[in-house]
C-alpha cells in the first residue's frame, strides 16, 4: 500500500518525467531522422550514378562497333576522299616540290649572279691598283727625267741616250725632250699694292705694324738727340683716317646706282621695250575714256588755262583791280621782269 | 763663381739629363738592348726623370719607359712595383698632350701581358683619367686611350666590366666617327675586346648604337680598319640570336660579300667569321643568308685562300647545311662539295680536316640525294683513310667515324660503297653491308653490277657472329641471289670441287 501511496505520489512527477524524456529527446530523433535520411539517399545516389555510369560505358561501346562497322562498309569512299585530300595537302603546303625546285634554281642563279658581281669588283679593284701603280712609276720617270735633264742631246753634242750608232733615239731621250727642267727656288715676289682707300685703311690696322723677328730688348737707353717720344711719333703716324662723308663716297656714285638698277631691271624684265605695250595685248581691248574726257560738261576748269591764262571774252568788266593795298615785293615785278609781253603795267 | 758659371753648371746638368733620357728611349726600340738596360738599373734611374722640372725630359722618360715595359712583363711588374703607375695617372690630367700620348703608352704596355698586371692598372684608377683622354682634342692621344682600354679589356670579362662602368664606350662609339682612319681602328678594335667576353657585355656595346658605325665603315678603304670592324661586328653577333638579327638589320649584305673578295688574307677571313656567326644560330638567318647569294660568295673565298683562313668559311657551309634539308641542297648547289673535299685533302692541319669532315658530314646526312652528292665526288674513301689513320688527331677520328657513319646511313650510291666494303672496320663495314642489304633486293641491275664487280664475292668472305647484325645483312644480301651462286662464290669453293672431283669414280664401261 505504501507503495502504491509513493508510487501514486510519484506517477504525476513520473509522467511528466517520462514526457519530458521523450520531448527531450524527440529533438535529437528529428535531427537523426534527417542524418540518417541524408546519408541513405546519398549512398543511393552514387548506387544509381555508378549504374547510369556503367550503362554509359556499355552504350558507347555498342556505338562504337555498331558505328565502325557502318564505316567499314563506307570505307571505301571516305577514305579515298581522306588519301586525296592528305595528298594534296602534303604537296601543296607541307613540302612543296615544285617550289623547292623553283627555290633551288632561284639561289643558283642568285649564286651566279653574285659570283659575276664579285669577279667584277675584284678585277675592278685589280685594275685600279694598276693604274694608281702605273700612274705612280709614270711620275717618278717623269721627275727622273725633269732632274737630269741636262742629259737631253744638243745639236752639235749628241746626248747619252741618242747615240750616232743606234737607228732611234732611246725613248729615255724623247721623255728627256719633253720634260720641263726643275727650276731652284726662287724668293716669292712681292705684289704691289694698287692705292685705294680701303688699302689705306687696312694698312692702318694693327696687324700692319712693322714687326721684327726679333723683339728689341726692354731696357734700350733713348737716342741721344732732339728726339720725340717714340710712342708719340707712332701714334702720330698710325693715326687712323676719318674720311668726310662727301670724300669716302665714291665719285660716280649715282652712275653706278644707276646701272645697278638698270642691271638688275635687265635681268628681271621679260620685254625689254619698257613701255610699248605687248603687239597683241591691247588688240582687243576696248579703250575706256577717262570720266573726265566722257562727260558731256567737258573737261573740269583746273590748270594753267583756268588758273593763271587770261580769257578777256570772260571778264564781266574791262577795269583791273584797284590796288588798295601796296602789294607784296613778291608779286610787284609779276609780268614785268624781262620783257614788256607782261600786259600788266 | 758669377752667376754665369753657376747657371752653366745648371745647363749642362740639364743637357746631360736629356741626353741620357734621348738614348735610353731610342735603345729601348731594339729588343736586344733592353736586356742589358734591365741589367744596369735603367728603372731606378728613369723614376726620378719622370718628375724632372723640364716637360721634354719627362715625356722622353715616360716614353722610355713605355718601351721598356712593352718589351715583357718582366719589366712590366717592376714599373708596377715602383708604384710608378698613381703618379702617371695623376700627372696625366694636368699635362700636356705629348705627356698624355706617352702616359697611355705606358698604361697600354703595361696592361697587355696579363690579366693581374692589367688589374693593377684598373686598382690605381687609371681608367678614369683614360676616359678623360678620350675626349681630348688631340686624336693621338684618344687612340693611345682607345688602345690602352682595348687591350685591358681583352683579357676577362671582369676588366671589360670595369672598362664599360667607367663610361668608355660612348665615348669609343664617337671616337669611331672621327675622320682619322687610325683612331676608327682603334676604337672598333676595343669595342671588339669589350663585347667579345658576353652577351651583357656585347649589350651594352649595342644599345650605344655602334653596330650602326660599324656596318657604314665596312665600304672603307683601308684593310686594317676593315679587319677590326668586321672582327667587332662578329664578336656582337655571336652571343645571340637577337644581336645577330640586329647585326643583320644594319644592312651588311651584300656588301660584307665584297670583303670577301678583298686582298687581304685576314679581312676575308674576318668577314666568313661574321657570316658564320650569323649563320650558325638559326634556319631563317641561314636563309637570308643563302638568298644573298653568301654562299657562293664563302665557297670562292675558301678556294681563293689557304689554311688557317679557310676555316670560318668551311665552318659556316657547315652550319648552314645542318639546320634543314633544303638549305643543304641549296650548299650542294652551290658547288659546296667538290670545295670541300680539296680542302680535305689539301690541307696538312688537323683541325681544319676536321672541320671539312663534320661540314660533309652535316650536308650529306638528310636524305639519300645529299648524300649522293657527297659521295659522288669520291669522299668516301678519303673519310675512312681519316678514321683508320694513326696520325689523325683524336677530334678527327671522332669526326670522321660520325660523318661516315651519318653519311652511310643515308647512302643508297652503291658504286660509291663498293669500295669501302674491302677495307673498312667491322663497326664501319656493318653499315655498309646494311646499306648493301636495304638496296639490292628492289634493283636488279644492282645485284647483276653486285656480283660482276666482285661485291658478292667480298661478303662472302666476310666472317660474322651467328645472330649479329651483320649475319642478318649478309643474309637478307644472299637471298637476293640464287643458292648455285652463292655458293659458287662462297670461299672455298673451289676446295670442294677439287674434293668432289677426287671422290668422283668416273663411270667404267
Amino acid at each position: 500500500m505504501a507503495t502504491l501511496a509513493r508510487l501514486q505520489a510519484r506517477s504525476t512527477s513520473m509522467g511528466q518525467q517520462y514526457y519530458y524524456r521523450n520531448s527531450v529527446v524527440d529533438v535529437f530523433r528529428k535531427k537523426e531522422n534527417d542524418a540518417a535520411v541524408k546519408i541513405q539517399s546519398w549512398f543511393r545516389g552514387c548506387q544509381v550514378r555508378a549504374y547510369i555510369r556503367h550503362l554509359h560505358t556499355v552504350a558507347t561501346t555498342i556505338q562504337k562497333w555498331w558505328r565502325g562497322y557502318l564505316g567499314r562498309q563506307r570505307y571505301q569512299l571516305i577514305v579515298k576522299i581522306q588519301r586525296r585530300w592528305r595528298g594534296y595537302k602534303i604537296r601543296k603546303y607541307c613540302f612543296n616540290y615544285y617550289y623547292l625546285k623553283e627555290y633551288l634554281k632561284a639561289v643558283s642563279e642568285t649564286n651566279d649572279a653574285v659570283r659575276e658581281a664579285l669577279e667584277e669588283f675584284a678585277e675592278m679593284k685589280d685594275r685600279e691598283e694598276k693604274k694608281a701603280d702605273l700612274e705612280r712609276e709614270e711620275k717618278k720617270r717623269d721627275y727622273q727625267a725633269r732632274k737630269t735633264h741636262y742629259l737631253l742631246s744638243t745639236k752639235q753634242i749628241p746626248g747619252i741616250y741618242n747615240s750616232p750608232f743606234r737607228k732611234d733615239p732611246d725613248p729615255w731621250e724623247l721623255r728627256l725632250q719633253k720634260a720641263k727642267p726643275l727650276t731652284h727656288r726662287r724668293p716669292k715676289v712681292k705684289q704691289t699694292h694698287s692705292v685705294s682707300l680701303s688699302d689705306w685703311l687696312a694698312c692702318t690696322s694693327a696687324r700692319s705694324f712693322p714687326r721684327s723677328e726679333i723683339l728689341p730688348p726692354i731696357d734700350r737707353k733713348p737716342c741721344q738727340g732732339p728726339f720725340r717720344p717714340v710712342a708719340e711719333v707712332l701714334e702720330q703716324r698710325y693715326r687712323p683716317l676719318e674720311p668726310t662723308l662727301r670724300v669716302a663716297d665714291p665719285l660716280d656714285g649715282l652712275k653706278e646706282a644707276r646701272r645697278e638698277v638698270q642691271r638688275q631691271e635687265w635681268a628681271r624684265n621679260v620685254n625689254d621695250n619698257m613701255f610699248l605695250p605687248f603687239s597683241s595685248y591691247h588688240k582687243n581691248k576696248k579703250y575706256i575714256p577717262t570720266l573726265h574726257l566722257s562727260s558731256k560738261y567737258g573737261s573740269d576748269s583746273y590748270g594753267r588755262q583756268h588758273f593763271r591764262d587770261e580769257n578777256p571774252k570772260r571778264w564781266i568788266c574791262d577795269k583791273d583791280f584797284q590796288t588798295v593795298l601796296p602789294s607784296f615785293d613778291l608779286f610787284s615785278k609779276y609780268g614785268k621782269l624781262y620783257s614788256k609781253a607782261g600786259q600788266i603795267v | 763663381m758669377s752667376q754665369r758659371q753657376v747657371l752653366q753648371v745648371f745647363e749642362q746638368y740639364q743637357k746631360a739629363r736629356t741626353q741620357f733620357v734621348q738614348t735610353v728611349a731610342e735603345l729601348a726600340t731594339r729588343p736586344q738592348n733592353i736586356e742589358t738596360l734591365q741589367n744596369a738599373g735603367v728603372m731606378s734611374l728613369l723614376r726620378p726623370l719622370l718628375l724632372d722640372v723640364v716637360p721634354t725630359i719627362q715625356q722622353t722618360a715616360v716614353l722610355a719607359l713605355g718601351r721598356l715595359a712593352n718589351y715583357n712583363d718582366d719589366l712590366a711588374e717592376a714599373v708596377v712595383k715602383g708604384g710608378i703607375l698613381p703618379q702617371l695617372v695623376y700627372s696625366l690630367v694636368e699635362q700636356n698632350r705629348f705627356y698624355k700620348k706617352a702616359a697611355a703608352f705606358v698604361l697600354r704596355a703595361v696592361g697587355k701581358h696579363s690579366p693581374q698586371l692589367a688589374q693593377a692598372i684598373v686598382d690605381c684608377g687609371a681608367l678614369d683619367t683614360l676616359v678623360v683622354c678620350l675626349e681630348d682634342f688631340d686624336p693621338g692621344v684618344r687612340e693611345a686611350a682607345a688602345w690602352a682600354f682595348s687591350y685591358i679589356a681583352r683579357h676577362n670579362a671582369e676588366l671589360s666590366q670595369a672598362v664599360v662602368d667607367a663610361g668608355a664606350v660612348p665615348l669609343l662609339v664617337l671616337c669611331i666617327q672621327e675622320p682619322e682612319i687610325a683612331l676608327k681602328g682603334i676604337a672598333a678594335s676595343a669595342l671588339s675586346d669589350i663585347a667579345k667576353h658576353s652577351p651583357e657585355l656585347a649589350q651594352t656595346v649595342v644599345d650605344v648604337g655602334a653596330i650602326a658605325h660599324l656596318a657604314q665603315m665596312i665600304l672603307n678603304p683601308d684593310a686594317k680598319l676593315k679587319r677590326q670592324v668586321l672582327s667587332a661586328l662578329s664578336q656582337i653577333a655571336k652571343h645571340s640570336v637577337n644581336m645577330a638579327e640586329m647585326v643583320v638589320e644594319a644592312e651588311i649584305f651584300p656588301v660584307v660579300l665584297t670583303c670577301l673578295k678583298d686582298k687581304d688574307d685576314y679581312v676575308k677571313k674576318n668577314a666568313s667569321t661574321l657570316i658564320r656567326e650569323i649563320a650558325k644560330h638559326t634556319p631563317e638567318l641561314s636563309q637570308l643568308i643563302v638568298n644573298a647569294g653568301g654562299v657562293a660568295a664563302v665557297i670562292d673565298c675558301i678556294a681563293s685562300c689557304k689554311g688557317n683562313i679557310r676555316l670560318p668559311g668551311i665552318m659556316m657551309l657547315g652550319y648552314v647545311a645542318a639546320h634543314s634539308e633544303n638549305l643543304a641542297m641549296a650548299v650542294i648547289i652551290s658547288k659546296g662539295v667538290p670545295m670541300l673535299s680539296v680542302c680535305l685533302s689539301e690541307e696538312p692541319e688537323d683541325h681544319i680536316k676536321a672541320a671539312a669532315t663534320w661540314a660533309l658530314g652535316q650536308i650529306g646526312r638528310h636524305t639519300p640525294e645529299h648524300a649522293r652528292a657527297v659521295v659522288v665526288t669520291n669522299t668516301l674513301p678519303v673519310l675512312l683513310s681519316l678514321y683508320m689513320s694513326t696520325e689523325s688527331s683524336e677530334d678527327l677520328q671522332i669526326k670522321s667515324k660520325k660523318a661516315l657513319k651519318n653519311i652511310l646511313q643515308q647512302c643508297t650510291y652503291l658504286p660509291a660503297l663498293e669500295p669501302l666494303l674491302y677495307d673498312a672496320p667491322p663497326n664501319i663495314l656493318k653499315h655498309v653491308v646494311g646499306q648493301f642489304s636495304k638496296v639490292l633486293p628492289h634493283d636488279c641491275k644492282a645485284r647483276r653490277l653486285f656480283v660482276t664487280s666482285g661485291g658478292l664475292k667480298k661478303i662472302q668472305e666476310i666472317k660474322a657472329e651467328p645472330g649479329s647484325l651483320l649475319q642478318e645483312y649478309i643474309n637478307s644480301i644472299n637471298s637476293c641471289y640464287p643458292e648455285e651462286i652463292v655458293r659458287y662464290y662462297s670461299p672455298g669453293y673451289s676446295d670442294t670441287l677439287l674434293q668432289r672431283v677426287d671422290s668422283y669414280q668416273p663411270l667404267t664401261h
